[in-house]
């Protein structure tokens, strides 16, 4: 902790201005999506395209939070790997357990 | 495994390993680890909905050529937007899934000036970083402000309640609303879930909330500002855009499938 540098209190030192276009295109994508969702809930019957549509909009939710907002998509490869890869056998796991409940209900 | 290449007298180090004062994922200790406990934390989430595929595919589905005019019933799981169809202030009219919408457009914009708050410490704008984050925090109470509605909303239930048969007394009476053993929307796992999933994410929300205080009040105090850095706000920041993440999941796995 030697190169610490405790620069002083200043208010004047000058400031850059916001860089702030890509925050709101993507706040726009994620209302615009949301948006969408609740179009899809009212408007389609219950059906496998209608969760798969759900799904798929989830997934894309997630990547500009992830991408943008936390900033993993500027980040490094072996970063970027390390988050993601653990993530995928979340799936795996999913599969295997809805597999199961659909035949506890078989059972039943 | 050798972390270093000597030559000579003069120790040069690899870049790629974790020797001290090498950044191998080009960011920093605290951050990496932020990463981590987020991934851990994902494991969590993920097992608790999972739960929740696992048991509703166990219940047999809503089905009108079946069970006929959709009522609250325990043969079958509910569909969401029946339970969830109440605002505040409007008793008695069916908007469904209005409230939970709102609620989503509150994190997802308390999760805009979080990113204004981080990108305001990278020009060390502290006026800036304390006006986002206080907009941040107030997000963040606002959410669980109706996240507190919809649960008592929940637990005490609509006007007319369910009739129900009791399993051992065969005594016929009304549940209102939902408690871990009995509600009036269908199987007691289903309000078991709701309280389970949303109540552990709510919990993240107020930790989330109380960490955004503290940075809050560092900020104020200047800390940071002679730090020289706003790196707090980041990793914290992290932490805040995860919980909205995983609200997300919440909304299409709980709300909207």
């Amino acid at each position: 902790m030697a190169g610490h540098n405790y620069t002083h209190d200043h208010e004047e030192v000058e400031i850059a201005p916001p860089q702030t276009k890509a925050i709101w295109r993507t706040f726009y994508i994620l209302g615009g999506i949301t948006a969408f969702e609740f179009l899809i809930a009212f408007t389609l019957h219950a059906s496998i395209l209608k969760t798969s549509i759900f799904i798929g909009l989830t997934i894309v939710k997630a990547f500009y939070i992830v991408g943008e907002f936390m900033h993993l998509k500027h980040e490094v490869k072996s970063l970027i790997w390390a988050v993601l890869l653990p993530c995928m056998f979340v799936v795996w796991l999913l599969v295997a357990l809805l597999i199961e409940g659909e035949s506890i209900f078989m059972i039943r | 495994m050798a972390a270093t290449v000597t030559t000579d007298s003069t120790e040069v180090f690899d870049k790629k390993s974790w020797m001290g004062g090498v950044e191998p994922m080009k960011v920093s200790y605290g951050k990496l680890m932020m990463w981590f406990f987020l991934l851990s934390d994902t494991f969590t989430f993920s097992a608790l909905l999972v739960t929740y595929g696992l048991i509703r595919f166990s219940f047999p589905a809503y089905d009108p050529a079946v069970h006929g005019a959709f009522q609250f019933s325990d043969l079958y799981w509910p569909i969401p937007e029946k339970v969830y169809n109440s605002v505040p202030f409007l008793h008695g009219v069916d908007l469904p899934l209005v409230f939970v919408g709102i609620m989503t457009f509150i994190l997802i914009f308390s999760s805009v000036t979080m990113v204004l708050a981080v990108e305001a410490g990278h020009r060390m704008d502290r006026a800036s970083v304390e006006k986002y984050m206080l907009w941040t925090i107030i997000g963040g109470f606002a959410f669980l402000g109706c996240q507190a509605w919809e649960w008592s909303h929940f637990i005490h239930g609509t006007d007319n309640g369910r009739m129900i048969t009791d399993v051992v007394t065969k005594e016929v009476r009304t549940i209102f609303g939902a408690n871990l053993t009995e509600n009036e929307y269908g199987p007691a796992a289903f309000a078991d879930l709701f309280f389970f999933i949303t109540g552990f994410h709510g919990t993240h929300v107020f930790s989330g909330v109380v960490l955004n205080i503290l940075i809050f009040y560092r900020t104020a105090t200047g800390l940071y500002a002679r730090r020289g850095h706003y790196e707090m706000v980041e990793k914290v920041g992290l932490y805040w855009h995860f919980v909205d993440l995983v609200w997300v999941f919440v909304f299409t796995f709980f709300y909207l499938v």
